[in-house]
């Protein structure tokens, strides 16, 4: 047991890592995304395609094997929350950007016309009413991290999928070791489930106010 | 110094394009699997009866609540110790399957419900009988909502066929792997792997983007 609450612990602050991580990267690539020139759009649209359609696991092995022989080394716990945080940035770009969209284009004109650079355009207007449509999928993208964190136990990082797998190798024990794994991830699932669900009634609450 | 690796990596291409085949193998089934099983499912669990809803939920719950790696673990190590032994091949379908299930599962209801209830009002009011107005009336407008979800959903299963390799299954990224023993030039060789993944996945991402404008709105810039 207390294998498996260590595990917990370092999934948890891992993940939370890779999430900040994850949303400036999120935040910056969708921005340039966004921006009508093609020389500062087109890496972004590139990363982020590219992310989408590569398995993490592949992306994992290529910065665990690969840095390496580019004179980079990381531990193994490094490179693992630099590959989360590559690849869920990406999709919480795309989330952000359904974000922006929703938003009218008056206030994006409202606020070009009132004189408002881009980082106050982003800071004032869009980022705030962006961040709060999306808090429900960013929260989904969260329970995505957490469950992608999970393939760390292959490049031997220790957290809770790791603590199963010692606990089937060394003790012979797969039934106890992956249903305990399995049940320490559902509760971090219910838990961010529940949060993004009261979430989802605030803004319906917000929407009949107004 | 690369161009030897290079050449190292050109004469085990072949090897890359078996794995391809099995991650290809792999992927069709378990996806032609998961969409009858999700359609299925997500049709029954639109009528709302209550024992069948809550046991539907749960599973979801359960699948969606835990990552695939943990799943095909259990799939792989605990079955035989119940006495039910599988390949790695069939171990790594029947985990695919019941993971894209459930997602697909909830991607179909999801749809299915957003239909409004006059057109299932108009369609029992026609004679129809449940089937004929789920073939007839309802999936084929809900096909509409359904689609792009669907679409993403198929590029994400696919990625994930990656983790059977941790089973022993020789697909692409296993290929990977164990090239990388070989010519330790991780850059090179995950980057082939990844290129490789990509020419399947990037049309269907492309699809779903597509297919994701056309149901909203134009484009705009900051």
């Amino acid at each position: 047991m207390p294998l498996f609450l260590r595990g917990l612990g370092n999934t948890a602050w891992i993940c939370l890592i890779a999430l900040i991580g994850a949303l400036l990267l999120g935040i910056i690539s969708c921005v340039m995304r966004l921006s009508g020139r093609r020389p500062i759009s087109f890496p972004a649209t590139a990363y982020i395609e590219m992310i989408r359609s590569t398995p993490l696991l592949a992306q994992l092995y290529f910065f665990y094997f690969g840095l390496p022989g580019l004179g980079l080394s990381l531990s193994e716990t490094q490179t693992g929350i630099m590959a989360l945080s590559l690849n869920s940035g990406a999709y919480i770009a795309e989330i952000i950007r359904a974000g922006i969209m929703s938003i009218p284009k008056g206030q994006l004109e409202a606020a070009t016309a009132s004189g408002l650079s881009l980082y106050q355009r982003l800071r004032y207007i869009i980022l705030p009413q962006a961040i709060g449509v999306t808090i429900p999928a960013l929260l989904g993208q969260m329970i995505v991290l957490v469950k992608d964190s999970a393939l760390l136990a292959l490049i031997s990082v220790f957290e809770l999928t790791r603590a199963g797998q010692l606990m089937a190798s060394e003790r012979f024990m797969p039934a106890e070791g992956f249903f305990t794994t399995a049940a320490f991830y559902l509760l971090i699932y219910f838990v961010l489930k529940l949060l993004s669900q009261q979430w989802q009634k605030r803004l319906i609450f917000q929407q009949d106010r107004g | 110094m690369w161009g030897t690796y290079l050449e190292n990596l050109i004469e085990s291409l072949p090897f890359f394009l078996k794995g391809l085949w099995v991650t290809v193998q792999v992927s069709a089934l378990s996806l032609i699997i998961s969409t009858l099983g999700g359609f299925l499912l997500g049709i029954i669990r639109s009528t709302r009866i209550r024992t069948v809803n809550i046991a539907l939920a749960a599973y979801v719950d359960v699948i969606r609540g835990t990552p695939f790696l943990v799943q095909i673990f259990i799939v792989f190590f605990i079955l035989p110790e119940w006495g039910i032994q599988l390949e790695a091949f069939t171990s790594a379908v029947l985990s695919l399957s019941i993971y894209g299930t459930a997602y697909i599962c909830e991607i179909v209801y999801g749809g299915v419900v957003s239909i409004p209830k006059g057109q299932t009002e108009a369609a029992i009011s026609g004679g129809l009988t449940w089937p004929q107005q789920m073939r007839y009336v309802i999936v084929p407008q809900a096909l509409r909502p359904i689609l792009p979800p669907l679409v993403g959903q198929y590029v994400l299963l696919i990625k994930d066929t990656a983790v059977v390799s941790v089973i022993g299954l020789t697909d692409v990224t296993r290929v990977g792997w164990f090239t990388v023993q070989r010519i330790p030039e991780g850059i090179l060789v995950f980057g082939l792997v990844g290129l490789l993944y990509f020419f399947i996945c990037y049309p269907l991402v492309w699809l779903s983007n597509r297919l994701e404008t056309r149901l909203t709105t134009e484009k705009s810039t900051l």
